[in-house]
Order: C-alpha cells, then sequence, then structure tokens
C-alpha cells in the first residue's frame, strides 16, 4: 500500500525522538568533548587532542578486554543460536501444552540480571550452594577463582539466561510456516535435515538474524552477570568491556580516557552491527 | 530450577542454610521475608523500581504511539532513515551514555530521582515501543482514521477515543515489553541513584558483593521478590505475547 506523503507528521515523531536523542545523541556529543580534553574537577578542560585515543589504542589492558569482550560473545553465539534453533524445532507448534512450554521458556527472560548472576552464584557455593556442594561430594570443587571454571560458569549462566531469546524469535518465525510447505516437503520425500535445510531455515532466516544481531549487541555489554559471579576474576580475566569501562569512569574518575574507550567501544558495535545487518 | 532452590533458601533461616543441603526447607520460616518488609530501605527499593518503571512506561507509550502511527501512515522525508536510526539506539551500551547522562542530569538537578531512571530507560524502551506499537497500528485498517475525520473528530479526540482502544492489545504488549526492559536493567538505574530513588537491584549488588553474600536467606528473599513481577506478568499477558512475538518477522 502507498503511503501518502506528509511531512508534517515529523511532529508525531518529534517527542520520541528529543527522549530518545536526549539519552543517545547528547550524551555522544558529550563523550566526543570529554576524549578530547584533559577534564578537571568536571568544570576545566584542557585540549589534548588525540592523546586520550593514543594512550587506549597503545594499551594491552584494553586489547585483552576487547578480546575477552570478543571471545564471549563468539562462545555464545556460537552456542545459544544453534541450540535455540533445536530446541524451536522440539516444541510442539500446537496442542494445549504450547502456552506452558512458552511460559517455561520466557520465565529466564523476566528475571532482573542481577538475580540472574545471584541465583547462580548461590546454587555453585560450593558450602551451602546445591550444585556446589553435590559437585564437591565427588570431590570436585566449583572454583570461580580458577580460570576456566569462571569462564564456564559465565558462559553457562548467559546461556542459561539468554537462550530463551533466540528459541522464541526462531519459534514464531517457524509457526509462520504453512503446512503445505510441509506437505509438498514430505511428497517430494525429503528427510528431516532436508526440510530443516530448505524449508524451514530460509523461512527463519529473517528473525534468526534478529535473534543473532541481538545477542551479539547484549552479549557485547554484558555488565551484570560476571560482575556478580566472578567480579571480574580472577585477576582481570573475565573483566569485559562494560565492566572495565565504569570501573575507569566511576572509580579512577578518569572522565577522557573512558571516554575515548567508550566512543572506541559504540563504534565497534555500529560497525559489527552494521555488517551483520547488511549481511542478512 | 535454579528459581527453585532461590525460592527454597529464601523460606530458610541462616543457620539452615549454612549446616544443611536438603531440597525442601524443612524449618518453614517467613523471617526473611519479614526482614525485608520491616526494613525501610529494603522495601522502598521495590517501590521506588516500581515507579520509575511505571513513569516510563507512561512516557514511553506517551511518545511511542504518536510516533508509531506517523511511521506506519504517511511517508515523510527520511522516515525509513529514522525507522533505522530508532532502532539503531538500541545499540548504544549503557555503560557509553552513563556517565554523560549523569552529567546532564546533575545539571538538570534530577540524578537521584525517579524520572531521571525513568527517562534514561527510554533510551531503549521508546525504540521498541515505536517498533512493537508500529505493527500494530498498521494492521488496522486506514479507513478508520477516514471515518473518524468525517464524524468529525479532531486528532487528539481521534487519538483517545478511536485509535488507542483499536489497538489496546498491542498497548498492552508494548507496555508488557517496556515494563520488563526497565524491570531488569541494573547499570544505569544503579548509576543513577544515590539514596532516594535506589532500586533493588543495587541493594541485591551491595549485599551479593560487598557483604559477601550476607545474609543468604535475605538476599534469596529480595531476588524472589524481584522475580515475582516478571512471572506475573507473563501469565497475565501470556495470549498476546506471541503476537509480540510473532511482530519479530514483519520487520
Amino acid at each position: 500500500m502507498i503511503k501518502p506523503i506528509k511531512n508534517r507528521s515529523w511532529f508525531f515523531i518529534l517527542p520520541a525522538l528529543i527522549l530518545v536523542g536526549g539519552s543517545t545523541i547528547i550524551p555522544l556529543i558529550t563523550i566526543v568533548n570529554f576524549s578530547v580534553h584533559d577534564v578537571f574537577y568536571g568544570n576545566d578542560f584542557i585540549w589534548v587532542g588525540p592523546k586520550w585515543f593514543i594512550q587506549v589504542l597503545n594499551s594491552r589492558e584494553f586489547y585483552n578486554t576487547l578480546l575477552r569482550t570478543f571471545a564471549f560473545s563468539a562462545i555464545v553465539l556460537a552456542i545459544e543460536v544453534p541450540l535455540g534453533i533445536l530446541i524451536a524445532l522440539s516444541l510442539p507448534r500446537k496442542g494445549p501444552s504450547v502456552p506452558f512450554y512458552i511460559l517455561a521458556i520466557a520465565i529466564p527472560l523476566m528475571i532482573p540480571w542481577v538475580v540472574v548472576g545471584l541465583m547462580w552464584l548461590l546454587i555453585i557455593h560450593p558450602q551451602w550452594g546445591s550444585l556446589g556442594s553435590l559437585l564437591s561430594l565427588f570431590g570436585f570443587q566449583i572454583d570461580v577463582n580458577n580460570l576456566l571454571t569462571a569462564w564456564f560458569v559465565i558462559v553457562f549462566v548467559d546461556v542459561w539466561h539468554w537462550t530463551s531469546l533466540v528459541v522464541l524469535l526462531c519459534y514464531s518465525g517457524l509457526l509462520a510456516i504453512p503446512d503445505r510447505y510441509y506437505q509438498a516437503a514430505r511428497i517430494d520425500g525429503a528427510n528431516r535435515w532436508k526440510i530443516f535445510r530448505f524449508v524451514e531455515l530460509p523461512k527463519i532466516n529473517r528473525v534468526l538474524m534478529i535473534a543473532i544481531l541481538l545477542r551479539f549487541i547484549d552479549s557485547f555489554m554484558v555488565f551484570a552477570e560476571p560482575f556478580i559471579i566472578t567480579r571480574g576474576g580472577p585477576g582481570k580475566s573475565t573483566v569485559f568491556l562494560s565492566q572495565s569501562l565504569m570501573r575507569t569512569a566511576t572509580q579512577q574518575f578518569d572522565l577522557g580516557q573512558s571516554s575515548a574507550t567508550s566512543l572506541i567501544y559504540f563504534s565497534i558495535i555500529v560497525l559489527f552491527s552494521w555488517i551483520l545487518y547488511k549481511v542478512m | 530450577m535454579p528459581i527453585y532452590f532461590l525460592v527454597c533458601y529464601s523460606f530458610k533461616t541462616e543457620f539452615e542454610i549454612k549446616n544443611s543441603i536438603t531440597p525442601i526447607p524443612m524449618l518453614g520460616t517467613l523471617s526473611n521475608y519479614k526482614a525485608i518488609f520491616n526494613d525501610p530501605q529494603s522495601y522502598m527499593a521495590f517501590v521506588n523500581t516500581i515507579l520509575y518503571v511505571l513513569l516510563n512506561n507512561v512516557i514511553s507509550l506517551a511518545v511511542a504511539v504518536p510516533a508509531a502511527y506517523a511511521f506506519s501512515r504517511y511517508s515523510f522525508l527520511g522516515d525509513k532513515h529514522l525507522f533505522f536510526w530508532f532502532l539503531a539506539s538500541r545499540l548504544t551500551p549503557p555503560a557509553t551514555v552513563a556517565i554523560p547522562l549523569f552529567q546532564l542530569y546533575l545539571t538538570l538537578g534530577i540524578v537521584d530521582t525517579h524520572i531521571a531512571v525513568a527517562l534514561a530507560h527510554c533510551l531503549f524502551t521508546v525504540p521498541i515501543a515505536v517498533w512493537i506499537l508500529e505493527g500494530f497500528i498498521s494492521a488496522v485498517p486506514r479507513e478508520l482514521d477516514e471515518i473518524a475525520q468525517l464524524d468529525g473528530y479532531s486528532l487528539p479526540q481521534f487519538f483517545i477515543k478511536i485509535l488507542i482502544p483499536a489497538i489496546a492489545p498491542g498497548i498492552g504488549v508494548t507496555a508488557f515489553f517496556c515494563f520488563i526492559f526497565s524491570w531488569v536493567e541494573i547499570l544505569l538505574a544503579n548509576w543513577l541513584t544515590t539514596v532516594d530513588a535506589v532500586p533493588f537491584g543495587s541493594i541485591i549488588l551491595r549485599a551479593g558483593i560487598a557483604l559477601g553474600l550476607n545474609p543468604l536467606g535475605w538476599i534469596s528473599a529480595m531476588a524472589v521478590l524481584a522475580i515475582i513481577p516478571g512471572v506475573l506478568l507473563v501469565l497475565l499477558v501470556r495470549k498476546h505475547l506471541s503476537k509480540g512475538f510473532a511482530l519479530g518477522q514483519i520487520i
């Protein structure tokens, strides 16, 4: 349907625009401003040009944190997407049990992030936690001070928390496939894998991309769960960008450096999302 | 499963948690919940959260309905770019805008108020609201607008009397998503508040990290209370929920 052209409708958008702009554009301008100045007490600005950027780009720690964040996103995506598709495929499409399944799957998404972290922290506690104490009976300690275990726990928690999103999006995509597609495939003698590959996958392509995009963005911004479960440890092995950013800004009050980092961080997210968007 | 253990913990006494591992609480106790409801700081944290989440809901819906209407009905200069830009603002990491927002709100004198958190959360609730509502409004036949116009409804009247009742389920779904997204967010909510508008998340964070998980039963009870609204809401809107998710196919 062709929509009538009406430039006055900008007025409808304006309130939303101001509100969202107020919390994206204005902060971004402020960050750009901070990133090229040395700021004292929040009101003394001394022009330093690209000094902060050079400092950030030359710091090993920044690269390490960046690499960790990428690794985390990659691992999490590699597990959640196939698992999400698999669960979505195995859910019944019709019948009285559907609302129950949807509900059970949706629940992890409704839990505040802090609570998710806390909950798992309690469960894996070696003395008081149910899983933790059970495993220590077999002589296996869940120790978040161990590098590998810490990573395993964080990834596991994220998978538990967010696979649901992939499942729900894929499931809604699968529901939209008409029955006759399956009938046609069956007549052609397609096996299960071929049905998935040539009937279902092309149909859920778009929602899947949205799911991947959302999961990428959110895992790249991960903050609460590692913060509460491992506190970034052992050492700095689970410090991700969000956390290191908040630390530089709020504990070291280093506005210039944190702003420069923010800008780099933001550009990376936009760049990658744009690539994903173009690919889909 | 994990939720079940959490609920168990919340009904156990400190002694029982630390000395025995049982799948069900043997000595059921309400003392943890009593402690929360007797401590103004703890229960006010929930009141604060509910306040800013509701505030955020009202603001988001108020600005998103007209915007979604415009996107759905008219084409105008830069509409596609703008629609994408709305979605793109979802990409902004909260950590990057946290500090400038703090300074902005400091200038406006609204740091540590509910309105500050509500406004900050608009960063991700408004785009989602516009996105979902656009789908619902597009499903309303355009003839409805024209008939209303012929009947002499002015634009505000049309919005209140015709459009909003027509997309009521859509508004419900949108409100649900805004509620959840605002409810679970912690970074900005924690950062923009100090005393008066502290969300429950900050309290849990503090007890969980600074105090080394003490007292355990009490934290569990806090966490259980924090889960309840989300679960209740899902139960409430579960029929419309699938519709909301189905909209994922439209874009």
